[in-house]
């Protein structure tokens, strides 16, 4: 911070769902990839033990999600979540010329973080998709996979059941494209190790 | 108009005079006298021994369905153009069971009227067979189509219960029939349920699966393949018919999932901890049963890795800009 002013952004209900979440994340990420290429990688898990792994994992998860979803109703974290139209495009232009440019030629965040304002528009909006829109829609699908017998049998000729693998599967890899940008964004803090530490005491300094 | 009604009408007759046609109607004339004994229980014979005429029962092997005949492929042949014309005496000669019946070939090889059942090919495939390996010419056609009533309904009926059915009767009237079985073997009766315990879902797959799609050669340029292989070389891969298309995949995926809720718990209860358990022994599976979903479409593959690499170079070349400009 300019002013060195220090803000507990990260309270400790949400560092724990973040760190539960994380870890189930990257429990999903790495035994679904061991699922989607079957055995086909010295480094991947056993297939018995990647199908039991993913489905643990997804429940915990799933759990967590809720969570979530009802700390950002009850507590006023919520209010870092809700979308504004006006000027939408215009504030992620400046974010990305941010990024691509400003940033090198040592320019300050055009949306520095504050009380009001956690994130900036582009984390903002990533986030939002991938808790609102990704998320439900894996846990969904993931809870359908578990109970097959719930899904339609056909859509147009094809199985209700690889719809919603595929859907699952596309929506999965989404998560993990997300969380390496997440993750590496994420060093870009003054220095690199700040934010990672922010997430662990919960103060943003 | 009037005429076109007419025609109408004709048309209209004519079809129906064809469906009572074959439904039955349609044995040659000639064929009455023998079916006069051979469709029915019984039969009236001149005893030369005893000069008196006696009514006899008729050997239940040598009574023919006149139903079946009927709708059978030779049901407009004549009796004695496939048996000894011999035979129009009676009381027959009894060496006359010993004549050699013709078989299929000596119609239908070679002759380009049935060139599109390709007959040639059939008996070619059948030489590789179990059946003639085992039997050779003992085993002939009629031991699966029965010449009198056999219906190619592979190529004619619309009812795909109904071909599979037919098919499946063929093999089931020697392999679960000891009386028919043992004019080829010696060996007991296969024990078909036990043999094939193996199969998930066994009656269904009886059901709606032919005997020979998994126990010949499929060969995709004859409509049957007629290479019966040995039991051991059977498909015993259930991803040969179950990746053909989704609905097959996902029938697998299922089985899989609910077996793995429906046995692991103790006493067999059901238990939906079996999903979250990896030390299952049953291995009939893999997971090449098991995966649906986007593995199995290759150009999601394809985008994935380059969205992924195209993220990965994207981190790749911003941090080295952060380095270079720091």
């Amino acid at each position: 911070m300019k002013n060195g002013k220090k803000l507990y952004l990260y309270p400790l209900w949400l560092r724990i769902w973040h760190g539960v979440n994380a870890l189930g994340i990257l429990t999903l990420v790495f035994s679904g990839i061991s699922l989607h290429y079957a055995e086909r990688g010295a480094l991947l898990l056993n297939f018995k033990s990647a199908i039991a792994a993913h489905n643990v994992a997804g429940v915990i998860v799933s759990i967590s999600y809720f969570l979530f979803v009802l700390g950002n109703i009850l507590t006023k974290n919520g209010k870092y979540y809700r979308v504004k139209i006006q000027g939408l495009s215009k504030r992620m232009s400046k974010q990305i010329q941010y990024y691509i440019s400003g940033m090198f030629k040592g320019e300050e965040s055009p949306f520095p973080v504050s009380e009001k304002r956690k994130f900036n528009p582009l984390q903002k909006y990533s986030y939002i998709v991938v808790m609102y829109l990704f998320l439900p829609v894996l846990i969904v699908t993931g809870i359908a996979l578990l109970f097959p017998e719930m899904i339609i049998e056909q859509v147009f000729r094809v199985s209700g059941v690889m719809l919603t693998a595929v859907i699952h599967g596309i929506l999965g890899f989404f998560v993990f494209v997300f969380l390496l940008v997440h993750l590496y964004v994420a060093s870009m803090g003054k220095p690199p190790g700040k934010n990672y530490k922010s997430i662990i005491t919960g103060w943003h300094t | 108009m009037r005429f076109f009604v007419c025609t109408l009408f004709l048309v209209y007759f004519t079809g129906f005079v064809g469906v009572l046609n074959s439904n039955g109607q349609n044995i040659p004339e000639q064929n009455q006298a023998c079916l006069k004994c051979h469709a029915s229980q019984a039969h009236t014979i001149y005893n030369d021994w005893t000069e008196k005429e006696e009514k006899r029962l008729m050997n239940p092997f040598y009574i023919l369905d006149t139903v079946q005949l009927a709708v059978g492929v030779h049901q407009s042949f004549s009796c004695i153009d496939c048996h000894s014309m011999d035979y129009e005496t009676y009381p027959h000669d009894g060496e006359l069971k010993l004549e050699p019946m013709m078989t299929c070939i000596d119609c239908h090889g070679g002759d380009p009227t049935y060139e599109d059942w390709q007959f040639d090919r059939i008996e070619e495939e059948y030489q590789k067979s179990v059946h003639y390996e085992l039997h050779g010419d003992q085993f002939s056609c009629s031991k699966c189509h029965n010449q009198h009533y056999y219906r190619a309904t592979a190529r004619t009926s619309s009812s795909l219960s109904e071909i599979v059915n037919y098919s499946n009767n063929m093999c089931l009237s020697c392999h679960d029939n000891m009386a028919k079985y043992q004019l080829v073997s010696e060996d007991a009766k296969p024990q078909l349920v036990d043999i094939h315990n193996w199969l998930p879902n066994q009656e269904l797959h009886f059901r709606r699966v032919r005997c020979i799609e998994c126990h010949t050669e499929v060969q995709d340029s004859l409509m049957v393949s007629h290479n019966v292989l040995r039991k051991e070389h059977a498909t015993k891969n259930c991803v040969e018919c179950h990746s053909a298309n989704s609905m097959l995949q996902a029938s697998l995926y299922k089985y899989q999932n609910l077996k793995a809720r429906t046995e692991t718990g103790e006493n067999s209860q059901k238990s939906i901890l079996g999903l979250f358990t990896a030390n299952k022994a049953e291995e009939t599976f893999s997971n090449e049963y098991y995966v649906i979903g986007a593995s199995r479409v290759p150009y999601l593959n394809t985008i994935f890795a380059l969205i992924f690499f195209a993220t990965l170079g994207g981190i790749a070349v911003h941090t080295i800009l952060r380095i270079i400009k720091k």
